[in-house]
């Protein structure tokens, strides 16, 4: 089976200050993949770099920065413009065939089309994610980057996003997603990608990571002996 | 770049409050500008007491000049109050009603008349440094004005006297002998004698007499140009070297504009840019969808033809109120256009390197009013080494550039519309050059 994206040896420096160095992995087609780590790992710059936000200063993404759905972890809306204006400005500077099609399916999909007028301003926090989440779907890419989705959403609100993003991975679209809860990473990623200091320390299932800690630990416990042993926890270990 | 600009001008649609004070903002600040440069100075509050006696003269020989006349002189530079008594004129002093009084002493004709004595004005003033220095520059200004005009009465008297001297007639002084023989026809006479005396001893000293007389009665017609010369021994012959001559009123008119269209101009470029960054869209945008160059172009495109709308509305009201030569609007257009332009630039500068809205909005601000200010400050009223340093910020930022160009535009005066129009092109790349090294990162 062909990989749907491959990250080669990506490395980002800022000055003097080392992001990433020497990421690579691959995702397949509906593949869930989390990346976990501390603050300050590299979760953030890996994401953004994939989306085509950011340029590498070495290493490559093998799919190109349209093909690659990008949801930030604050919502990149323009508050003035409805939920419907803001997703048919995207649509059409995706250069989409049939704009007005995409938003109608959009909205379906998310639930918003009784919202579809209101001023995104306007909406709550989890309605508003639910737009920046379309905004990264609208070009039905075969990759979807999410940087923390679910940060500042209630318990219901993201139930209901994990349905949601269940529902593309079942259609056959490759979700990278950072976040800090281990729990949310083990209960929806296929796979886990351990960052700390900007290397990946581990790229495997959670049962793999689980299996770096003591018996009876949980998965939280498990990469925070994992970060230890490789003098990475101080970094921040919130994960 | 369409989707972006419709975009754009449907968030600015729906921010009311911003679009408005985005007009009725710069449009307050530059009528105030305008007024301020085309208006003079409003006269001083001054009261004036005149302690001399009514019909009061000071004598020049058999000419008599009114004292009164002095006082009209002085009433005419200032917004005068007379007041009938000093304890009067400083009790209005005292309450702000007038910021000085000026006191014509009694005895100021019997002075004048000495040639002894010098005549004195009292000035009686308060106020805080500002109101001082306001008062000493106004007086000092109205009372020279007021004695050049008094002497000039003064001068004519004199010449008047002297031209009797020289005509000869009556004198019109009291116990002075009637039907005088004037001094021009003393030579006239004497040599007519002359001719008829042998030579000798009494021809000589009738010779020594006329010829003494004549150069008397040349000094004499000498003297009153003299007199002339003395009340004014400077007169001012001016002489434009290059450009039009430009009425206030008319630059007023481009001062107001030109600040309108910067302020218009590069806080909407700013604030349209830092919006992108503070709404986390840009980050989204220029991944493969639109190009940083592209987006800066959209931003500086839109401030630039809403500027250039608000600048031009402004122009053509003005026009209705201030003479303007409409054979020129074609060049107006020029002028405006790349001026706006230049500020789009400068703005999207600013709103790239600022990334948030109201950091933007406030460097925009404490950018745009000093630079107004300063390519408004004329040569030679600051020292040199300041005045060097302001022409090189001036020339670095494009409101002098746009403010020439509009009115080389308006006025035709120099330096010519073409010449600024290429330094606002230099401009326009300068900053769009470090408007995109400020948007390097989408973060």
């Amino acid at each position: 089976m062909s990989a749907v994206l491959s990250v080669r040896a990506l490395a980002k420096r800022y000055g003097e200050l080392r992001a990433l160095a020497d990421v690579s992995f691959e995702m397949q087609a509906g593949e869930t993949v989390a990346v976990i780590g501390p603050n300050g790992a590299g979760k953030t710059t890996l994401l953004s770099i994939v989306a085509g936000v950011q340029q590498p200063s070495t290493g490559s993404v093998s799919r190109d920065a349209r093909e690659v759905g990008w949801v930030p972890q604050q919502p990149a809306l323009y508050a003035k413009l409805s939920v419907k204006e803001n997703l048919e400005l995207f649509a059409r500077l995706e250069k989409l065939a049939d704009p007005a099609a995409a938003v109608r399916r959009m909205l379906e999909q998310t639930g918003l089309a009784d919202r579809a007028s209101e001023p995104v301003g306007r909406l709550s926090g989890g309605n508003r994610q639910r737009v920046n989440v379309a905004l990264g779907l609208i070009a039905d890419p075969p990759v979807l980057a999410l940087d923390e989705p679910s940060a500042s959403l209630d318990p219901a609100q993201r139930a209901r996003l994990w349905a949601f993003i269940g529902g593309l991975s079942a259609a056959g679209t490759a979700v990278l997603f950072s976040t800090h809860s281990v729990g949310e990473a083990r209960r929806h990623a296929d796979r886990l990608l351990v960052l700390a200091g900007g290397r990946l320390l581990l790229d495997g299932s959670p049962a793999e990571l689980a299996a770096a800690g003591a018996p009876g630990d949980d998965l939280e416990q498990a990469l925070v002996r994992f970060l230890a042993e490789r003098g990475a926890a101080e970094s921040g270990g919130g994960a | 770049m369409r989707w972006l600009l419709l975009k754009d001008l449907r968030i600015l649609r729906r921010s009311r409050l911003l679009v408005a004070l985005l007009i009725v903002y710069p449009v307050a600040i530059a009528l105030l500008i305008g007024f301020a440069i085309s208006r003079s100075p409003a006269r001083a509050h001054v009261a004036i007491v005149d302690e001399t006696p009514p019909g009061e003269t000071v004598k020049l020989g058999s000419q008599r000049v009114a004292i009164s006349q002095y006082a009209t002189q002085l009433f005419s530079q200032v917004d005068s109050v007379r007041v009938a008594s000093r304890a009067q004129a400083i009790a209005k002093v005292k309450s702000g009603a007038v910021i000085a009084a000026v006191v014509i002493p009694p005895n100021i004709a019997a002075r004048l008349s000495s040639a002894t004595e010098q005549a004195q004005l009292e000035v009686l003033y308060n106020g805080d440094a500002l109101e001082q220095s306001l008062v000493r520059s106004t007086l000092d200004s109205a009372i020279a004005q007021a004695n050049l005009g008094f002497s000039e009465q003064i001068q004519q008297a004199a010449a008047k006297a002297i031209a009797a001297l020289l005509q000869g007639g009556n004198l019109g002084i009291l116990g002075a002998p009637e039907n005088l023989i004037g001094l021009n026809r003393i030579p006239r006479t004497l040599n007519a004698i002359i001719a008829r005396q042998p030579r000798g001893q009494t021809r000589t000293e009738l010779e020594r007499v006329a010829a003494f007389a004549g150069f008397a009665a040349q000094n004499l017609t000498l003297s009153k140009r003299v007199l002339t010369t003395i009340s004014q021994p400077i007169k001012v012959k001016s002489s434009l070297l290059k450009g039009r001559r430009t009425p206030l009123n008319t630059f007023a008119v481009v001062v107001a504009v030109s600040v309108s269209l910067m302020f218009v101009c590069v806080l909407l470029a700013a604030g349209g840019v830092a919006l992108e960054r503070e709404e986390r869209a840009l980050g989204r945008l220029v991944r493969g969808l639109v190009s940083r160059e592209l987006l800066l172009a959209e931003k500086g495109l839109l401030a630039a033809g809403c500027a250039f709308v608000v600048a031009l509305a402004m122009l053509g009201g003005v026009g209705a109120f201030v003479p303007l030569d409409w054979g020129r609007a074609g060049l107006w257009l020029v002028a405006l256009a790349f001026g706006a332009i230049a500020f789009a630039a400068l703005g999207v500068a600013i709103g790239a390197l600022a990334r948030e809205v109201r950091a933007a909005s406030l460097l925009a601000f404490l950018l745009s009013l000093p630079l107004a200010f300063l390519a408004l400050v004329p040569s030679g009223s600051v020292s040199g080494g300041f005045y060097e340093a302001i022409k090189v910020i001036s020339f670095v930022f494009p409101f002098r550039a746009a403010l020439q160009a509009l009115d080389a535009a308006v006025n035709g005066s120099s330096p010519a519309l073409s010449g600024t129009v290429v330094h606002l092109i230099g401009l326009t790349l300068f900053f769009g050059a470090l408007a995109r090294l400020g948007l390097r990162s989408a973060e």
